[in-house]
């Protein structure tokens, strides 16, 4: 048996490694089921369940897939360069804090999204700007932003922003209705922020295709020594990518305080690491841009899922990190393995 | 006394080369053996399976007279034989100390310790001077690589291979070399010096093998023999090819570099008061030991590298580029058609404002691999599945087809077969007749002879000369060793 490179991963091989990896990421998480005395098949079930066996759990699938999509598509943008923002947690807090500003002051939706998105550009654009000019490693310094954005909201709502009707919980006042958005029926889904991650996921797959930046994003992310040769600015490529993906994460922020929340409330409650899962939307959609409407999805079931048997099963909250931590393993790990193959002599 | 290492009939193939082809190296005891050719003649190929890092196809290896397999580096360290490798292998974040001990069964506790009884005396009989509390990366390259010898030493090398050991180095560090080496020899070590700097033969060595395409053409008494005739067996004299060439008309300059000066990586003058210029319909070649400042000739005029006095000047529209790595000339995993508006995808017909036109880029793409007849399943086939000549090819086809009035290429046929080779000289003999300028450095003195009308030779920064490409071999190789200067 010999282990060799493939030249080309073929079509089906590009498709099936992601369904492949998933699968696999399943079976390892059925061990750990079966540590914790819980039948796995049962769990699949009960997520499945959950997330997509009724009416509500789709609608609320659909709620979280909105958070979702926005960052995977943002770090599907950034991930194509090369650049390695993994700090949308903080950039779609500090969206949150800049539609709350915007709400608690003059309230208009518009105004909002887009001082949300300007937040989450600005935030990401630090990390971008330490990369390009000082040569700091944008991993390191886009996730510390988290940490600090995530006090800044603390800050915000245990002081200049503690509401008048709270009664001393930190909580911001509700919003006024006019900055609040519409939403589907009963449901929680806010179909404006849906509507532009949509738009979002559709916008990113022709910038990349079929623009002159899209083509210089890819040859950036493939061979920045081609990408300098080619005379294309690497400062430019990284602001653009790094602003975007900030800018879309940032939209996530105003969707939930916006959508569901209606209120700043502490940083755990506005986002339950979307900006985290959001990588693994993006690796999952093999960093397709539309490929990650289908993976926001999947990842948005298996949130709403892992809280359905946190309380039907009595599972600790983490199995569901667990969870995500494992099928990003899979994926990342599954990328590599498509690029060789199995012969037998 | 049986010598210290004889490697006998060494063969070693890889895809589409043979490295090395039959070859016999003698190692005396005590001596000094220089292992000279040109870069891909098969010097660190052969070094590479001394060193147990490569198994030889067929072929026998003695130490000390005793017949041996070396398997890895492993073995290779217990037989006697150290490598200093041309870029070093250490930690720069450890102390010296520390680097010398890595990876040895030594105590425990601060094992650095325990290694300086021996280290001091190696450092004050072989004039090894470095502070061995320092961390690595506050040390000069020259020190650096004492440390690279500090550590053979200390497992016990008797062998030691310096693999292009001058490169990194300042000449004040080249003449610390040069004693420690000395010495060394003199102690008992015998030293295998690869090298394709041929003034370090004459300096360092008691013997020198030369090697081309992977054999030895010959093997002297450094005494014996000149940079001259070493110059002469390391390129080879004879002309395999000759090509059609009508002669150069006269025409305006395009390219005019006015004593330039360029800094390379390590901040020295690796460009010194350059002058030259290339006319239309004129292909200006540029000859000499890698590593005498042509590379970075090449990048100030194309504009990736700094100019830190004199100027360039090109009329005309701009230049077009074949950069030595093909790596840099291309993006492999996207398509061919895409890899073909590399650089010009901003400008119409490919773009149309923000956006790419792709049924102008795949109609381009067509034409270009019908009249370059580049070899590829279809034009949306990533490029890097191609061939390493349909890949040069590619690039030319890229370079070639703008209107540009300069053309400058940096070893066009490095890596490609002798087919497509034929191919490429071809081609840019091609733009020569359509009137444009091209500057050609490549390192097979044979090819700037063939495609050349006039060779510039470059010796540690400077032009030697400027000498029609009909001149004998002989006297371009005498400037190449930097011992003959031809009048401007």
């Amino acid at each position: 048996m010999k282990i060799e490179r493939r030249l080309e991963p073929s079509r089906w091989v590009k498709i099936a490694a992601p369904a492949v990896s998933l699968v696999l990421a399943l079976g390892a998480i059925a061990v750990l089921f079966g540590a914790l005395r819980v039948n796995p098949l049962v769990a699949y079930r009960e997520i499945f369940r959950g997330a997509f066996g009724s009416l509500y759990g789709l609608s609320e699938t659909v709620t979280k897939t909105i958070p979702l999509l926005l960052v995977g598509v943002g770090l599907v943008l950034a991930y194509r360069a090369q650049v390695w923002n993994i700090g949308a947690e903080g950039q779609l807090l500090m969206g949150a804090i800049a539609a709350t500003g915007v709400a608690l002051h003059f309230p208009n939706l518009p105004a909002m999204f887009l001082a949300g998105f300007v937040a989450g550009a600005l935030w990401a654009l630090i990390p971008a700007a330490l990369k390009i000019w000082w040569r700091v490693d944008e991993v390191l310094t886009s996730l510390m932003l988290v940490y600090v954005a995530a006090e800044a909201v603390n800050y915000l709502i245990y002081g200049p922003w503690k509401g008048a009707e709270s009664r001393g919980f930190p909580l911001t006042d509700e919003f006024p209705d006019a900055a609040r958005l519409p939403v589907i029926g009963w449901s929680r889904i806010h179909y404006p922020t849906l509507v532009l991650a949509l738009l979002a996921a559709g916008f990113a797959w022709g910038l990349i295709r079929h623009t002159k930046v899209g083509f210089e994003i890819r040859v950036t992310g493939e061979n920045p020594a081609a990408a300098r040769y080619a005379g294309m600015s690497y400062a430019k490529i990284v602001l653009l990518v790094m602003g975007l993906s900030g800018g879309l994460a940032g939209i996530a922020g105003v969707g939930e305080v916006a959508g569901i929340h209606h209120r700043l409330l502490n940083p755990a409650g506005i986002s339950p690491g979307y900006g985290f899962t959001g990588i693994i939307v993006a690796w999952l959609a093999r960093l397709n841009p539309l490929g990650a409407i289908i993976s926001a999805f999947l990842l948005g079931g298996l949130l709403v899922g892992g809280d359905a048997i946190q309380v039907s099963l009595g599972l600790p909250a983490a199995t569901i990190e667990i969870f995500n931590g494992m099928i990003l393993l899979f994926v990342v790990g599954g990328e590599v393995v498509t690029r060789y193959r199995i012969r037998w002599s | 006394m049986a010598p210290s290492v004889e490697m006998r009939g060494i063969r070693k193939r890889f895809v589409g080369v043979t490295a090395n082809d039959g070859i016999d190296l003698e190692v005396r005891q005590r001596e000094i053996i220089g292992l000279l050719g040109e870069n891909g003649a098969g010097k660190t190929t052969l070094m590479n399976i001394l060193y147990g890092i490569y198994r030889p196809d067929a072929g026998e290896i003695f130490i000390n007279g005793q017949p041996v397999a070396i398997r890895s580096p492993r073995d290779a360290m217990r037989l006697g034989i150290g490598m200093i490798h041309q870029h070093f292998r250490l930690v720069p974040s450890h102390t010296v100390a520390e680097n010398v001990v890595l990876g040895m069964r030594e105590r425990f506790f601060r094992p650095d310790k325990a290694a300086r009884g021996k280290l001091e005396e190696f450092s004050r009989k072989y004039g090894l001077r470095v502070d061995f509390d320092a961390p690595v990366w506050h040390l000069s390259a020259g020190e650096q690589q004492r440390v690279e010898i500090l550590k053979a030493l200390y497992r016990g090398a008797k062998i030691l291979i310096l693999d292009e050991p001058t490169s990194m180095l300042t000449p004040g560090e080249i003449d610390d070399l040069l004693t420690t080496v000395r010495r060394m020899a003199v102690d008992g070590h015998s030293m295998i010096f690869i090298t394709h700097k041929l003034n370090e033969i004459t300096a360092f060595t008691d013997r020198v093998t030369v090697l081309r395409q992977g054999k030895v053409v010959a093997t002297r008494d450094a005494k014996d023999t000149n940079e001259r005739e070493l110059a002469r067996l390391m390129v080879g004299r004879e002309v395999l090819f000759r090509l059609d060439k009508t002669p150069a008309r006269a025409a305006q300059p395009v390219l005019q570099i006015d004593r330039l000066r360029v800094l390379n990586d390590k901040g020295l003058e690796a460009v010194k008061n350059v002058t030259l210029s290339v006319a239309a319909g004129e292909i200006v070649g540029i000859a000499g030991v890698a590593g005498n400042g042509q590379r970075e000739l090449i990048e100030a005029v194309v504009g990736l590298r700094p100019v830190a006095g004199g100027r360039i000047r090109i009329r005309g529209d701009g230049f077009r580029y074949v950069p030595g790595e093909q790596r840099t000339g291309v993006v492999p995993s996207m398509s061919v058609a895409e890899n073909f508006v590399l650089k010009c995808y901003r400008h119409r017909p490919f773009a149309k404002g923000p956006f790419l036109r792709r049924a102008e880029i795949a109609r381009h793409a067509d034409g270009l691999i019908s009249s370059y007849s580049v070899v590829t399943p279809s034009r949306d086939t990533p490029i890097r599945l191609l061939s390493g000549g349909n890949i040069q090819r590619a690039i030319l086809a890229r370079e070639c087809s703008g209107t540009a009035a300069l053309l400058v290429a940096e070893h066009p046929t490095s890596g490609v077969d002798v087919g497509a080779t034929e191919t490429i000289r071809q081609l840019l003999l091609q733009q020569r007749t359509r009137g444009t300028a091209m500057l050609l450095v490549s390192e097979d003195l044979e090819e700037v002879l063939q495609l050349s009308d006039r060779v510039a030779v470059m010796f540690n920064g400077e032009i030697m000369g400027v000498v029609p490409a009909s001149t004998d071999v002989e006297t371009i190789g005498r400037m190449m060793a930097g011992i003959h200067r031809e009048a401007a």
